[in-house]
């Protein structure tokens, strides 16, 4: 379970950075780029913090 | 157990009951390895001032290649700071500041610290309400403060910032653990939105290829032309700058409560994690995003023009991530003047001081000047910790004195933070050194003058 959510994590990361390359390189609109993050935005914050928050107390 | 009335209870005791739970050394189980310390740095260097400090470099008119090796050379000075001057310290004595500087200022003096500090966290807090601002109000076609407006702009300004700040100051009541485990989850996530942002908008700056990169940047984003009414930045702006802006962390010691956990003082270098993520790809992606809205330094539009709606809800997370737990801090500070009341009565009025000064946009218009303020008041506090540590047994004298004599006031600290802050007064007054500059004239002056002042109050060599 906690590897399924990291894979749809890093997906959702992603997601948030990886149109915005493809934005650079003419591939895809701004629009679309926009979309995608907002997508992985919301893969991101759907999945991290059951992960995240499980690792041990920090300082 | 009779436990005496609050009222009723020392300076001393009120202080010490809201840290009772670390007046000890940390134990050696506890003591984190270097990933926490990693990710620590990492998230705690990237927040919502990223994304007013880029812009303002652009604003003042700072040429590329000045701020990109200011940067380099800057954050490298800070990493540094953290690694020889916070850690060896942190890791030796394995105390947080308050607990370690109470020896040394007695309980009195270290309440006018914790006072101040507090008005400078409600300071920092209001600037990340006003950031927020920009980002709540963007829907509602809110008209956004421009770079040299001082007081608020319009009737719907105060509005949303009033209703940031009252959102705010009830997060910061009622769930800060929430808020700041928020704000552990999304450090990865805005870092990706820096980056993302910027890329998407090289295009509108007309770098359509990576080679074209250099010559845009150095031609339409950091041009070397200052805007209307702002100083010109030059390499050693910058440097100081990114060293300096943390001072309060590393030169001022207020870092020793994160790395007492370190199981080595080398992992000062790992602050490198945040300085080279935060303030050097960050603050380069925000002042991308601020050349291509042609100078427009609001960071809610700035950040819609590059990520969309994602962009706008960023600008909201990483201010109140910031706003919320130094809302808290602050309110905890502020409890010791007032033991009466209950902590969300005193968070209460620390977010009433702070959302009455983020209606101010000059607050987040001169981010910069203020962070090196706040950098520099409480610096000689940290050249009294550095001085009383390493060099005070090298000319005899004992250290932590106030501790030792059950001083309730040291002098000689006082003394020394208010000479230290007068000097750099006159400093800037008379020869007109730039406030960026100041820390470092400052903690030599501190560090001598705590030495001299300490050979006065002890004038018996004591036994070290």
């Amino acid at each position: 379970m906690r590897t399924a959510l990291k894979l749809i994590s890093f997906a959702g990361l992603g997601l948030t950075v990886v149109p915005s390359f493809l934005v650079f390189v003419g591939r895809i609109t701004w629009d679309t780029h926009a979309a995608l993050m907002l997508v992985g935005t919301v893969l991101w914050f759907a999945s991290a913090p059951f992960w995240m928050l499980e690792t041990k107390p920090r300082a | 157990m009779s436990v005496a009335p609050v009222s009723q209870q020392s300076l001393a005791d009120r202080l010490d009951a809201i840290n009772e739970f670390d007046r000890e050394p940390v134990p050696p189980d506890r003591l984190q390895g270097p990933g926490s310390f990693m990710g620590l740095f990492a998230g705690e260097h990237l927040a919502g001032t990223e994304f007013v400090i880029g812009p303002l470099f652009v604003a003042h008119g700072v040429a590329a290649l000045d701020l990109v090796l200011g940067l380099l050379v800057g954050n490298l000075l800070a990493v540094l700071s953290w690694a020889f001057i916070t850690a060896p310290i942190a890791t030796r004595t394995r105390l947080n500041l308050y607990w370690h500087l109470r020896k040394i200022t007695g309980p009195n003096l270290l309440f006018v610290y914790n006072i101040v500090n507090a008005l400078m966290f409600c300071f920092l807090a209001g600037s990340m309400i006003s950031v927020a601002a920009t980002a709540v109000g963007l829907p509602f076609g809110m008209a956004m403060p421009k770079l040299n407006d001082v007081y608020p702009n319009s009737v719907g300004w105060v509005l949303v910032v009033f209703l940031v700040g009252i959102a705010v100051t009830a997060l910061a009541i009622l769930g800060f653990q929430k808020i700041a485990a928020a704000g552990q989850v999304a450090s990865p996530w805005m870092f990706m939105v820096f980056v993302a942002a910027a890329v998407a908008v090289l295009p509108k700056l007309g770098v359509t290829s990576v080679g074209d990169f250099w010559r845009v940047a150095s031609e339409r984003i950091w041009t070397g032309v200052p805007a209307h009414g702002v100083a010109k930045f030059s390499f050693w702006h910058i440097m100081f700058f990114a060293w300096f802006c943390n001072m309060a962390m590393h030169i001022g010691m207020a870092d020793m409560t994160v790395l007492r956990y370190a199981k080595r003082w080398q992992y000062g270098f790992l602050s490198a994690c945040g300085m080279y993520l935060g303030h050097f790809v960050a603050w380069l992606a925000s002042g991308i995003l601020c050349a291509a809205a042609l100078g427009d330094v609001a960071p809610g539009p700035i950040a819609y023009l590059g990520a969309g709606v994602t962009g706008v809800v960023c600008v909201v997370i990483a201010s109140w991530t910031t706003a919320n737990p130094t809302l808290y801090r602050a309110g905890m500070a502020l409890q010791t003047i007032s033991p009466n009341w209950k902590r969300w009565k005193v968070t209460l009025a620390a977010g009433a001081v702070t959302t009455a000064a983020a209606i101010f946009p000059a607050l987040m218009m001169r981010l910069l000047d203020f962070v090196a303020l706040y950098g520099l008041i409480l610096m000689p506090m940290g050249a009294v910790i550095f001085a009383d540590y390493w060099l005070l047994p090298k000319l005899g004298l004992r250290q932590r004195y106030a501790e030792w004599k059950s001083v309730l006031f040291s002098w000689p600290a006082a003394l020394t933070w208010v000479i230290t802050l007068v000097a750099c007064w006159v400093i800037n007054a008379v020869w007109g050194l730039g406030i960026f500059f100041l820390g470092l004239p400052g903690w030599f002056i501190a560090t001598v003058l705590y030495m001299g002042l300490s050979a006065i109050q002890q004038p018996a060599r004591a036994e070290v």
